[in-house]
C-alpha cells in the first residue's frame, strides 16, 4: 500500500505501470483519476486545493486500510495533490490491484467515495472573470457512503 | 491547545491557527467561547451544520470532550478526490 500527498504533478501512465509491475498473481488493476475540470460559461483559470498536513495522510492511510480488510486486494494506491493546478491536470488518483475484477472496481470506489468526504482536502476554483469560490460539500456525496 | 481552521472558516476569522488557553470541557464551550471573543468568530462559528471538527486530527463531534486533547481544527466539510 502506497499513500501520497503531493504538490507536484504525477504521470498516470508511469504510476499505474509502476503499480501494475511486479504481480503475477493479482488479474485486475483498476485506476482511477479525477482531473480538473473546466466549467461551461465561466472557464476555470486554475482549482486551489488546501489540505490538513498531517490528518490528510492520516486519514487516507486510514481509507485505504479498511479497503484492505475488507476486499481481497494485493495492492493499494492512493496519490491526491494539494496546491495549484489548471484545467485538464490530473488532481488525484487511486489504483486497486485484485485476484478478480469485482474486488479491484468495489474497493477503488470505496476508496473514492470515502475520499470526497472524510479525507482533509477543500478545493478553490478560480475562473477567468475573476471570481473564487470555494466548491461546497454536496449531499449526494455523503449519501454516496451509505452504501458501504 | 492549537486551534486550526482551514478554508473559508480560516479566511472569516483571518488566521490559520492559534494558540488558545480554555478551560472548555467540550468542543461546544470552546465555540462559545471563541464565538463570545469578536464578530469574525461569531460569524465563522453561526451554523456548526456547515462545519466539522477534528480533535488531534481525527474527526469528531460538536459535543466531544476536550480532555487530553491537544489540537482541535474547524474546517467546511471535505471535497477530496
Amino acid at each position: 500500500m502506497r499513500v501520497t500527498v503531493q504538490e507536484a504533478a504525477f504521470d498516470l501512465g508511469a504510476e499505474s505501470n509502476a503499480f501494475a509491475a511486479g504481480h503475477t498473481d493479482m488479474g485486475a488493476i483498476v485506476t482511477f483519476t479525477g482531473v480538473v475540470r473546466d466549467l461551461p460559461g465561466d472557464p476555470l483559470v486554475a482549482m486551489e486545493i488546501e489540505h490538513y498536513p498531517g490528518m490528510t495522510e492520516a486519514a487516507l492511510t486510514d481509507i485505504a486500510t479498511r479497503a484492505q480488510e475488507r476486499w481481497h486486494l494485493g495492492d493499494v494506491l492512493v496519490i491526491h495533490r494539494y496546491g495549484r493546478m489548471a484545467p485538464g491536470e490530473p488532481i488525484m488518483m487511486v489504483a486497486t490491484a485484485a485476484p478478480h475484477r469485482r474486488d479491484a472496481f468495489e474497493a477503488a470506489e470505496y476508496l473514492m467515495d470515502f475520499l470526497k468526504s472524510r479525507a482533509p482536502f477543500w478545493k478553490r476554483e478560480i475562473t477567468a472573470n475573476g471570481a473564487s469560490a470555494w466548491v461546497e460539500a454536496k449531499d449526494t456525496d455523503e449519501d454516496a457512503l451509505d452504501r458501504w | 491547545m492549537d486551534v486550526l481552521y482551514f478554508a473559508w472558516v480560516r479566511e472569516r476569522i483571518g488566521l490559520p491557527r492559534e494558540r488558545i488557553q480554555t478551560d472548555a470541557a467540550t468542543v461546544n464551550d470552546l465555540v462559545a467561547e471563541l464565538r463570545a471573543r469578536e464578530d469574525r468568530y461569531d460569524m465563522a462559528f453561526s451554523d456548526l451544520g456547515a462545519l466539522r471538527v477534528a480533535l488531534d486530527q481525527e474527526l469528531s463531534d460538536f459535543d466531544a470532550s476536550l480532555a487530553g486533547v491537544r489540537e482541535v481544527a474547524f474546517f467546511p466539510p471535505m471535497t477530496g478526490g
